[in-house]
């Protein structure tokens, strides 16, 4: 093939899913001079899972991207269908937010999003090729375009050596009917890049008037939507109405006695599939002792009659899915649109990266998203505008930075990313952070913003308007750790009523707020002097007051992590001279080059007493 | 960087049968080759792990003795490092010549516990097993060598790991319900989680009342010998020390100032003090003896308080009595060989009591069994698993601190993902105490007393 030079830019980004929009558009925000290449421009941001973003952990993401300046919560908020803040009731640190969202509006608002963006050009081009040069690297697209780029991010989702599985029919592809990137691997391999296969999957889209929805469970929306986007001032509204129903005794027959067809249990499916995303096929091989399995049924759109079938995911051939999908209450006639499929892709050993996400040993490659071994939208977005903004920083010789566990969701996936590797596509999980009560989701701006503000992605305007708001938020604190409510008949015979103990005396109303049966909306009504503030505002508020002893305590765990965080390794620290460390720990080390104590101390294979060893050498060398 | 290598004589410094100098570092082989020449063609470097060579060792040219060299290969190895021991005969000056010909070879001397402190950093043994090799080294008595001996062999080990593992089970709960907060299947029970906490507290409790009971074993229990002018405390210590530091007249007011001795009284070290007789009295010096009689009182783990029964109670002894009976006391009726009678003003008092003669040793044995049931002593398993010092008892009463703590809470209505943060602290503290999780001031403290050698 004859090729040609078709430019020279600064950044590359490989794929326009949710981790190449954010990288791209970080890119370009700061600066960069960026291109985004995707195999088919109509899919920009597409869903091929999920119609809905957030939900347990996940929601945390969502909110974390927007306080740094990333784009996934406004574009959610302005295509929500219905929104839900989960958990609510169960402690501050498991509210997570959730949208149901018009997946093909979301995908068209990105894709303006990018094409309205400064520095930025998104390119419809497969990328056959990726060079190492003196320079930078060399993309080569399938039509003979040569990009020059001086860093790249590889972003390419599923597609790489994509293949699709139902039942017994398999074939090179991409997700929703697009092609696979077929060759991009051999140049990865000759990069040194370590890749193996994954595999996810997808349940079927059904016909809307084909379901019987008088006999399912309904699930509404939030009566007052709090949008993702601490920018979103005008809330989105609840247009549309979920279902719920149970899979049955039926079901699970028709899939045993059909497992063998599928390809997962058939062997010809080598790639490892989500631990916490399984198929209904696994659910039921795996957790046999459960009598039913939910399910939600999610419209796709507003200008669709498809139906998204959450928790019903498979690779079976598509006769039996047709046959399952019927034993199940209101699908009893059911009519598939969209089969369920399962797909399997090249994916790179997260332990390559740093936690930049750069690739080590390939200065200015960069990761993101399912391909370093993540599921789901939000996790691959977050990595996005990690990998972006890291690659811009490279393009303009600055250092790169990196997120702390301690400090967010975002720098805890992908320190277990790369520290702690993944046996199967890795999803956000709240168990997975330490500091779950200090990393909420509604002080996502506060542990954010001003880093995000830092890297330049936050308008000195936004900035101003976010120190403001924690000026009122802190005065606020004061004043009620000051004022004292005084006992009437009003506020007894409420505070009964709640089931606590009624005034005798003047108390402050911060006291009052930390019992756990009263809300800070519970006492508004006796507390003349307060001002007029958010309903976020008065969460956070009352968050804080109701927490404070616990989160005091959580505090010093964050400063003694920050301590290990802040005692630096060198990249090239000579592990396998370093005596006393144990064989496998030296390894481990040598393996992942952690960037600084705290890293190590995450290693599996690296012991405590490993680590004192470390921390002594160090002293040592330091005197 | 290498670690360097260590040195230290590993035996006790006297005339014995062989004495040993431990070498051990990344090179400990080629400085033991350059002190010590094997008879055959060994090589100190191929030989394998567990097996000795015999030869001669040198200072430099001059052969000092006749010497066995025993190699060890990292890891199996006491410090989990390459390791040579070297033995020759015994005596102080030759050990002290062959460590000065190592140390000349290039091996550092050793720190205080540096042997055992690698031993941990490497691995080989845990931080309470570490910690319990100091306290077989300076055990002054069987019970506390009953102690760190189990306690070297991993009891205190095994029970903490017992106790993290619940805790553990319990964060693993609390992970579920982070997780998956809205199926209540999934999780255990709020009941569950505080029968759970519950039982936890409760050994974690057993530990800290343990620990003050074998405190008083392993470091000696600070008693001290109050009484009457001439009541017979001199007499008394004099009997429990099995010397003569007191001196010991009939004239009351012999003792002055206090006299201190430590006395092995059958199972237990009592670290004595006798004091001057408490009395009313216009002599200056006695005075100042009086007060700082009443001043140990005040701190002593026990009072051993002296009455002489031979002659009526007086004023001073039964001002004395008002002072003690509040304290740990233990009334010691003296001068039993002079006259029988005369204790039963004592005796009605519900104090405990002991007759004994301090003359003629009668009554010893019991004075034991009285101290052991009035210390409790006597309910301490002495098979139990046990604290052994102020680091590992101020960890535990932390971990009971927030066990305690999260108890009230999950019974206060406070949600499970803060209560989280108490269960956590509580681990940490746990984790910490049996040095699975480690800070490098921990570790200096904990190495700080070790002894040379070990």
């Amino acid at each position: 093939m004859q090729t040609y030079i078709a430019d020279s830019i600064d950044v590359a980004v490989i794929g326009a899913g949710h981790a190449g929009i954010e990288a791209a558009l970080a890119s370009a925000r700061l600066g960069a001079k960026t291109v985004c290449f995707t195999i088919n421009l109509d899919w920009v941001g597409n869903m091929p899972c999920n119609p809905s973003i957030g939900g347990t952990a996940k929601g945390h993401l969502v909110r974390e991207i927007d306080a740094l300046g990333g784009e996934m919560g406004k574009a959610a908020d302005a295509n929500t269908l219905q929104s839900r803040m989960l958990n609510r009731g169960k402690g501050p640190a498991v509210h997570s937010l959730r949208a149901q969202i018009d997946r093909r509006d979301y995908s068209a608002y990105m894709k303006h999003t990018m094409e309205k963006q400064k520095n930025l050009l998104v390119r419809q081009a497969e990328i056959i090729a990726l060079e190492k040069t003196e320079n930078g690297y060399e993309l080569t697209t399938s039509l003979g375009a040569v990009f020059k780029a001086k860093s790249v991010v590889l972003a390419t989702g599923t597609f790489l050596k994509g293949k699709i599985f139902v039942g017994e029919v398999n074939y090179d592809g991409g997700p929703d009917g697009t092609f696979a990137a077929t060759t991009l691997s051999e140049s990865l391999l000759k990069l040194g890049l370590p890749l193996r296969r994954f595999k996810t999957g997808t349940p079927a889209r059904v016909l809307r008037s084909s379901i019987n929805f008088e006999k399912l469970e309904k699930q509404e929306g939030d009566e007052k939507v709090i949008p993702f986007s601490f920018e979103t001032e005008t809330p989105p509204e609840n247009t549309v109405c979920c279902h719920i129903s149970y899979t049955n005794d039926a079901t699970k027959e028709v899939i045993l006695k059909n497992l063998h067809r599928s390809p997962l249990y058939g062997g010809v499916i080598e790639g490892v599939g989500p631990r916490y995303c399984p198929s209904l096929e696994d659910k039921i091989v795996r957790f046999a002792d459960k009598k039913r399995h939910q399910l939600f049924i999610e419209p796709c759109g507003k200008n669709t009659e498809e139906m998204y079938l959450q928790g019903m995911s498979s690779s079976l051939p598509e006769e039996v899915q047709i046959q399952f999908y019927r034993t199940i209450e209101g699908l009893e006639n059911v009519e598939i649109m969209r089969p369920a499929y399962a797909i399997e892709y090249d994916c790179i050993d997260p332990i390559a990266l740093f936690p930049t996400l750069e690739v080590k040993g390939n200065a200015g490659l960069f990761g993101a998203g399912q391909f370093n071994g993540s599921s789901g939208y939000e996790e691959a977005a977050a990595q996005g505008l990690v990998a972006g903004v890291n690659a811009a920083k490279f393009a303009k010789g600055e250092q790169l930075f990196h997120l702390t566990r301690s400090g967010s969701y975002i720098g805890t996936l992908i320190d277990d990313l790369v520290t702690k590797g993944c046996a199967d596509p890795y999803r956000m999980m709240t168990s997975r952070s330490e500091y779950r009560l200090i990393l909420r989701q509604n002080n996502a701006d506060e542990r954010l913003t001003p880093i995000g503000y830092e890297i330049g992605l936050i308008s000195e305007e936004r900035y101003n308007k976010f120190k403001t708001t924690l000026e009122i938020k802190e005065k606020e604190i004061e004043r009620l750790e000051n004022t004292f409510a005084s006992p009437s008949k009003e506020i007894n015979e409420m505070l009964k009523e709640k089931g606590t103990v009624p005034l005798s005396t003047g108390i402050r109303f911060a006291d009052l707020i930390r019992r756990p049966q009263l809300s800070i909306a519970d006492l508004l009504p006796f507390d003349s002097e307060h001002p007029d503030l958010s309903e976020e505002l008065l969460d956070k508020i009352e968050t804080e007051i109701k927490y404070s002893g616990y989160i005091k305590r959580q505090m010093a765990t964050v400063k003694e992590m920050h301590r290990m965080e802040s005692t630096k390794l060198d990249v090239d620290t000579p592990y396998n001279e370093i005596s006393g460390l144990r064989l496998e720990a030296r390894e481990k080390l040598s393996k992942i080059k952690p960037l600084n104590i705290g890293q190590a101390m995450g290693i599996s294979g690296v012991s405590p007493a490993d680590i004192s060893v470390l921390i002594i050498w160090l002293q040592r060398k330091g005197n | 960087m290498q670690t360097d290598t260590i040195a230290a004589i590993s035996t006790p410094l006297g005339e014995g049968g062989v004495s040993t100098v431990r070498i051990s570092g990344d090179n400990a082989f080629q400085i033991a080759k350059k002190v010590f020449k094997p008879q055959s063609n060994k090589d100190l470097e191929k030989m394998k792990g567990y097996t000795a060579a015999f030869g001669k060792v040198y200072d430099g040219d001059e052969l000092l003795d006749d010497a066995v060299a025993l190699v060890f290969r990292n890891p199996k190895s006491y410090t989990g490092e390459d390791t040579v021991e070297i033995s020759v005969h015994g005596g102080t000056h030759l050990i002290r010549r062959v460590l000065r010909a190592v140390t000349s070879a290039g091996a550092r001397l050793a720190e205080g516990g540096e042997f055992t402190k690698r031993a941990f950093l490497n691995g080989k043994m845990s931080l309470t097993e570490a910690e319990s090799v100091m306290n077989l080294i300076s055990a002054k008595n069987d019970r506390a060598l009953n102690i760190a001996t189990k306690n070297k062999e991993g009891a205190l080990s095994k029970k903490i790991k017992a106790m993290t593992d619940k805790l553990l089970f319990l964060v693993s709960q609390i992970s579920v319900f982070s997780d998956f907060p809205e199926d209540e299947t999934l999780c255990i029970s709020e009941d569950d989680f505080l029968t759970s906490l519950k039982e936890i507290l409760i050994g974690l409790n057993t530990l800290i009342s343990d620990y003050d009971k074998g405190k008083l074993i392993i470091e000696g229990i600070n008693t001290v010998i109050v009484g009457s002018p001439n009541a017979g405390k001199s007499t008394l210590m004099n009997l429990l020390s099995k010397t003569k530091r007191s001196i010991v007249t009939s004239i009351a007011g012999t003792t002055r100032d206090v006299v201190e001795q430590t006395a092995k009284v059958g199972d237990y070290i009592l670290l004595l003090a006798d004091t001057a007789g408490i009395h009313q009295t216009d002599d200056e010096v006695e005075q100042i003896g009086i007060e700082q009689a009443l001043n140990r009182l005040d701190t002593a783990d026990l009072c051993l308080a002296v009455f002489d029964t031979s002659v009526p109670p007086t004023e001073d002894d039964k001002a004395l009595i008002n002072r003690i009976k509040n304290k740990p006391t233990l009334l010691v009726l003296n001068k039993n060989d002079l006259l029988s009678s005369g204790g039963e003003y004592y005796e009605a008092l519900d104090i405990p009591f002991v007759k004994i003669s301090a003359l003629t040793g009668e009554g010893e044995e019991k004075l034991v069994d009285e101290i052991s049931k009035l210390l409790k002593l006597n309910e301490l398993d002495p098979n139990a698993e046990m604290l052994i010092n102020e680091r590992q008892y101020q960890t535990v009463q932390r971990a009971v601190a927030s066990v305690t703590e999260a108890i009230s809470a999950l019974e206060g209505g406070i949600t499970l993902d803060a209560v989280g943060i108490l269960i956590d602290d509580g681990l940490a503290a746990l984790l910490e105490l049996d040095g699975k999780r480690i800070t490098t001031e921990v570790a200096d403290e904990v190495f700080r007393n070790f002894c040379v050698g070990k």
